[in-house]
């Protein structure tokens, strides 16, 4: 029965979107975690996602993955802190390249994601249940 | 009798069987909404359930009887419908075409229909086993 595939499909957006959830959390975390700027210090990671077929013989369907993570290649933020232990010659800090705003919108697009596939998923439990209590009557 | 109502049957279940790949396809357009270019896709779900009851044995359903004859279904994606691309009405910067709210809405209006269809279902069995049962 092929509603058994909407669970499928959704389970892997609710794993994909998890995913991205993660690396939003793990970008704000660390945020404000200095580093010298010689040494190599935390980059922004993001998720890309990629659809792929649920089951086979499921046809067109496609569910989604998360492909690859991939990490931000924008420069560290440079914060001129002289007293600051990790400061460097000039008195300048590196921070991660996280744009703590960009990565709230993240989190926000996420988490509407992640509700809208968890809606989906009762709805189709919903009617499975429907459909089964269809032999009952 | 039994011949109508195993019409009738057919026809739900022929329908029942559209509104849950419907449902299927749908539910992947949700999923992807995140997608890099992802194109969000469904079914035009009256031309699909016409072929479908054709296909059960309508009046005008075509025959195949050689091997050779082409299947009318060819080319749609599990003999029963074909999908088809949306049209974009707000077309994002990484090639996606889904538009969650109308994803989900389509996708509740076809749950709604999916459960009215499941009550006809239920209303032709009670009609047979009330059928069979009075004597």
């Amino acid at each position: 029965m092929s509603m058994l595939n909407v669970f499928q499909i959704a389970a892997s957006a609710l794993t994909a979107q998890s995913m991205r959830l993660n690396a939003v959390a793990s970008n704000l975390a660390n945020v404000d975690s200095a580093h010298s700027s010689t040494g190599e210090g935390y980059k922004a990671k993001q998720v890309v996602f990629e659809a792929v077929p649920v089951a086979v013989g499921a046809g067109y369907a496609q569910g989604v993955r998360v492909k690859e993570v991939v990490e931000d290649k924008a420069p560290a933020r440079q914060v001129y802190d002289p007293t600051h232990p990790l400061a460097d010659a000039k008195g300048y800090v590196s921070y991660p390249n996280v744009d703590a705003v960009e990565e709230m919108v993240n989190m926000i697009s996420a988490s509407r994601s992640y509700q809208t596939n968890a809606e989906m998923m009762s709805t189709a439990k919903e009617l499975t249940q429907r459909t089964l209590a269809l032999l009952q009557s | 009798m039994l011949g109508k109502l195993d019409r009738e049957l057919a026809f739900v279940q022929n329908a029942l069987d559209l509104r849950a790949r419907r449902q299927e396809l749908l539910a992947a357009n949700i999923a992807n909404a995140d997608t890099p270019n992802y194109k969000a896709r469904d079914i035009d779900f009256q031309s699909a359930l016409r072929s479908a009851m054709g296909a059960a044995g309508g009046p005008l359903a075509l025959s195949r009887t050689a091997a050779g004859h082409i299947d009318k279904s060819a080319g749609s994606v599990g003999g029963l419908a074909e999908a088809k691309y949306r049209t974009v009405l707000q077309p994002s910067l990484d090639g996606n075409t889904v538009d969650t709210d109308i994803e989900r809405g389509h996708f509740a209006e076809n749950a709604i229909h999916y459960q009215f269809l499941l009550e006809r279902a239920r209303g032709t069995f009670r009609t047979i086993s009330s059928a069979l049962e009075s004597r």
